[in-house]
C-alpha cells in the first residue's frame, strides 16, 4: 500500500502565448519508508512536479488534472484550510538554499517553534525543548545555544541541518528534497546527504529526492524517475536504471558521467539540447537529440512499455523488447 | 536581555550613529525636547491650562531680556497674559502626542492594508491600491480641513473643543496612510518572492501568521524610515490645521494655535508670541527630518559611504 500515489498529474502555466503544459500526465507512487530520486536536466519540470505534490505551483501555474493521493485523500481537491494539516506536518519540504529558506529577521527557535504550535499546539516551552532535541538529532553542536541565533550567524551546512531539522519537527510521513545540496560547499554536500539518508531510515520516511546529480540518486535511493521535458521517460529501481539504462536519453544521461570517459577523452555528451516547454516536438519529445529515431516517433507519443520493476517509455525500447520475445 | 544588549551595542547602527554628528545632535536635540515636553508639569514655572495662575496685567510682556520685561517671565507672556515659556513647553508635548499618535494610527491602518494588498495581490491588491490613490489625489489637509469643519460646525464649538486632539489624530491618521501602504506594498512584492515564505507555506502556516510574523519584520527598515518622515509630517498637518483655527482650541494650545495666537498681535511689535513657538516647531521638525534621512541613509546598505 503506497502512502502517496500520483495519478496523471498535470500542470499548466496559462501564458500570453498560450498554456504551456509544465508537466504532462505524471504517475508515480512511493511506499512508506521508500527513497524516490527525480533525476532530469533544468527545465524539464522536476521542482514543479514537487510544489505540485504540496499545491504549492505558484502563479500564474495551476494543476488541471489528476490526483495526488496522500493516505487516501486527494490533495489536488482539499480546501486550503484542510491541505494546511498536511503541509508541514506530515509531508514536509527541503529547499535548495538554506541560504534563503530560513527567515533572516526570527531566530531558528523562533521558526521551529511556530510549526510546532501550530500543528501540535504545543506549549512554548515543551515546543523548546523539542526544538533542542531536533537539532541535536542533525548534529548541531550545543543546540541550546543555536536555538537562539539567527539564521545569518550559521554557515550553510549548519543552516541546511536548520532546514532539515525543521522538516523532522512534526515527524511527518514524507519528506521531498529539493536539489538539499546544490547551494553547499562539494565538502558540505556529502555530509548532508548522508544525514538525510541515515535520518530516513532511522525515523522510516520517505523521500522523493529531486536532483540532476546521478551520483547522488545512485548512493541515496532505492527508486529511480528520470524526466525528460515534463513526462517521465524511464523509471525503474535505481540500480537497474544506472547499470542498464533502456531509454535513449538516461543512457545519454549515464554515459555524460565523467567516470565513463577516459582521461584526455572528450566527455560523452547527449546533441542538441531540450526544447523549450513552448515548442516540444509532437510526437516522442526526445527525438530531434535521438540516435535510434523513427519515423513513428516523430508522430506518435509512445506509450509506457512494462518491464518487471520498472516502465519505460520509447518506441524504439518497445521495438526491441517485441523482436527479442 | 543582556544578549540584546551587547548585541546592540556591538551592532554598526550604533557605530554609524556615533560617528555622525549631524545624527548625534538631531537626537539629542530631539531627545531634550521630548523629555523638556513631557515633564512640564514638573518644570513649567506656570500652568497655562489652570486660569487662576494668569494674570490678564502680565500681558503682553516681552522678553526678559527685554526693557520692559519681567524676570518672571523669560520668554514674555501672551494677549492673555500666559507665560510663553510654560505654554511652549505644554504646546510641544501636545504636538509631539498627536504627531505619534496620528502616526501610529496611519501605520496600523496603513501597513494592514499594504501587506494584504501586497500578499494576496490579484483583485484585493487593484482594489485598495485604487482608493489609495483616490485618497492620495486629495491633499490631505483638504480632507482635515473639510472634515473638522464639517464636525465643528454641526456638534459645536464646545464639543469640539473637548475632543479636538482625538479629532486631529484621527484625521490625520487616516488620511494619511497610503503612504505606509504604498511603501509597505512594494516591499511585500519584492519579499513575497523570495523562498523563506515558500517555505513557511511549506510548514502550514496560515496566511496572517505568514504576513505579520514572517513577512512584516522584513519590511521594518522603509517601515522605520517613513515613520519618521511621517512623524514629522503629522506635527507640520496638525500646525498647519491649528493655524487655520482648526486645530487645538486657543485654552489647551500646540504649537500651530500659540504661533496663530500670536499672529494677531504680531503687527502690534508683540512678534515674541509667534516667534519662539514657531522656532521650536522648526527646530522639531528639522530634527526628526534630519534623524530620517539618516536612518535611510544607514538602514539602505545600498547607499554605504566612505
Amino acid at each position: 500500500m503506497p502512502i502517496l500515489e500520483v495519478n496523471n498529474l498535470e500542470v499548466r502555466f496559462p501564458m500570453r502565448e498560450g498554456e504551456l503544459i509544465a508537466i504532462r500526465d505524471i504517475s508515480f507512487s512511493i511506499d512508506r519508508g521508500e527513497r524516490l530520486g527525480i533525476v532530469g536536466e533544468s527545465g524539464a519540470g522536476k521542482s514543479v512536479a514537487a510544489f505540485a505534490i504540496l499545491r504549492l505551483v505558484g502563479r500564474p501555474g495551476y494543476i488541471s488534472g489528476g490526483q495526488i493521493l496522500f493516505e487516501g485523500n486527494d490533495l489536488a481537491s482539499l480546501s486550503p484550510e484542510q491541505l494546511r494539516q498536511f503541509r508541514g506536518n506530515q509531508i514536509t519540504m527541503i529547499f535548495q538554499d538554506p541560504m534563503m529558506t530560513l527567515n533572516p529577521v526570527l531566530t531558528i527557535g523562533t521558526q521551529m517553534i511556530e510549526c510546532l504550535q501550530t500543528h501540535k499546539g504545543m506549549r512554548r516551552r515543551e515546543a523548546r525543548e523539542l526544538a533542542v532535541e531536533k537539532l541535536r538529532s542533525v548534529a548541531i553542536p550545543s543546540p541550546e545555544a543555536r536555538i537562539n541565533q539567527y539564521p545569518h550567524e550559521l554557515s550553510g551546512g549548519m543552516r541546511q541541518r536548520v532546514v532539515i531539522a525543521i522538516a523532522l519537527l512534526t515527524d511527518p510521513e514524507i519528506i521531498i528534497a529539493d536539489e538539499p545540496t546544490t547551494a553547499l560547499d562539494v565538502t558540505i554536500q556529502a555530509e548532508i546527504m548522508e544525514l538525510l539518508l541515515e535520518l530516513c531510515e532511522k525515523h522510516q520516511v520517505a523521500l522523493i529526492l529531486i536532483t540532476h546529480d546521478l551520483g547522488v540518486v545512485s548512493e541515496i535511493t532505492q527508486r529511480a524517475i528520470v524526466m525528460y521535458a515534463g513526462r517521465i521517460v524511464e523509471e525503474g529501481p535505481t540500480r537497474s536504471i544506472i547499470e542498464q539504462a533502456r531509454h535513449p536519453y538516461t543512457q545519454g544521461l549515464i554515459n555524460a558521467l565523467p567516470e565513463r570517459t577516459r582521461p584526455g577523452q572528450r566527455l560523452n555528451q547527449i546533441p542538441g539540447s531540450m526544447p523549450t516547454l513552448m515548442q516540444i516536438p509532437p510526437g516522442c519529445a526526445f527525438h530531434p537529440r535521438c540516435e535510434h529515431v523513427t519515423d513513428v516517433c516523430r508522430t506518435q507519443v509512445p506509450d509506457y512499455t512494462r518491464f518487471d520493476h520498472s516502465r519505460v517509455a520509447c518506441h524504439w525500447v518497445a521495438v526491441q523488447e517485441q523482436t527479442s520475445v | 536581555m543582556i544578549r540584546h544588549w551587547r548585541l546592540f551595542v556591538d551592532s554598526t547602527f550604533l557605530y554609524r550613529f556615533r560617528r555622525d554628528k549631524v545624527a548625534i545632535i538631531s537626537f539629542s536635540l530631539l531627545l531634550l525636547m521630548v523629555m523638556l515636553s513631557f515633564s512640564s508639569p514638573l518644570i513649567a514655572p506656570y500652568d497655562p491650562y489652570d486660569p487662576a495662575q494668569i494674570d490678564i496685567m502680565d500681558s503682553d510682556t516681552p522678553p526678559a531680556w527685554q526693557v520692559e520685561g519681567d524676570p518672571r517671565f523669560p520668554l514674555g507672556t501672551d494677549a492673555q497674559g500666559r507665560d510663553m515659556f510654560s505654554t511652549i513647553l505644554y504646546g510641544t508635548r501636545i504636538s509631539i502626542t498627536i504627531g505619534l499618535f496620528a502616526v501610529l494610527l496611519q501605520s496600523i491602518l496603513g501597513i494592514s492594508l499594504g501587506l494584504i494588498a501586497g500578499y494576496f495581490g490579484g483583485r484585493i491588491d487593484a482594489f485598495l491600491m485604487r482608493l489609495a490613490d483616490i485618497q492620495l489625489s486629495f491633499s490631505t489637509l483638504m480632507v482635515a480641513i473639510i472634515v473638522l469643519a464639517i464636525f465643528q460646525a454641526s456638534f459645536g464649538t464646545e464639543l469640539y473643543n473637548d475632543l479636538a486632539i482625538f479629532m486631529l489624530i484621527l484625521v490625520i491618521g487616516i488620511a494619511e496612510w497610503p503612504q505606509y501602504a504604498r511603501t509597505v506594498r512594494a516591499s511585500v512584492l519584492a519579499e513575497k518572492k523570495k523562498e523563506y515564505v515558500d517555505a513557511v507555506r511549506v510548514i502550514g502556516l496560515g496566511s496572517g501568521q505568514i504576513m505579520f510574523r514572517h513577512i512584516l519584520p522584513n519590511t521594518l527598515s522603509p517601515i522605520l524610515v517613513i515613520s519618521t518622515v511621517q512623524v514629522a509630517n503629522a506635527i507640520m498637518s496638525e500646525a498647519a490645521l491649528s493655524f487655520l483655527g482648526l486645530g487645538m482650541p486657543v485654552n489647551k494650545p500646540s504649537l500651530g494655535s500659540l504661533i496663530n495666537s500670536g499672529f494677531e498681535y504680531i503687527m502690534s511689535g508683540s512678534w515674541w508670541i509667534t516667534a519662539f513657538p514657531a522656532l521650536v516647531l522648526i527646530l522639531l521638525v528639522l530634527v526628526i527630518n534630519l534623524l530620517g534621512d539618516w536612518l535611510r541613509d544607514v538602514l539602505n546598505p545600498k547607499l554605504y559611504k566612505d
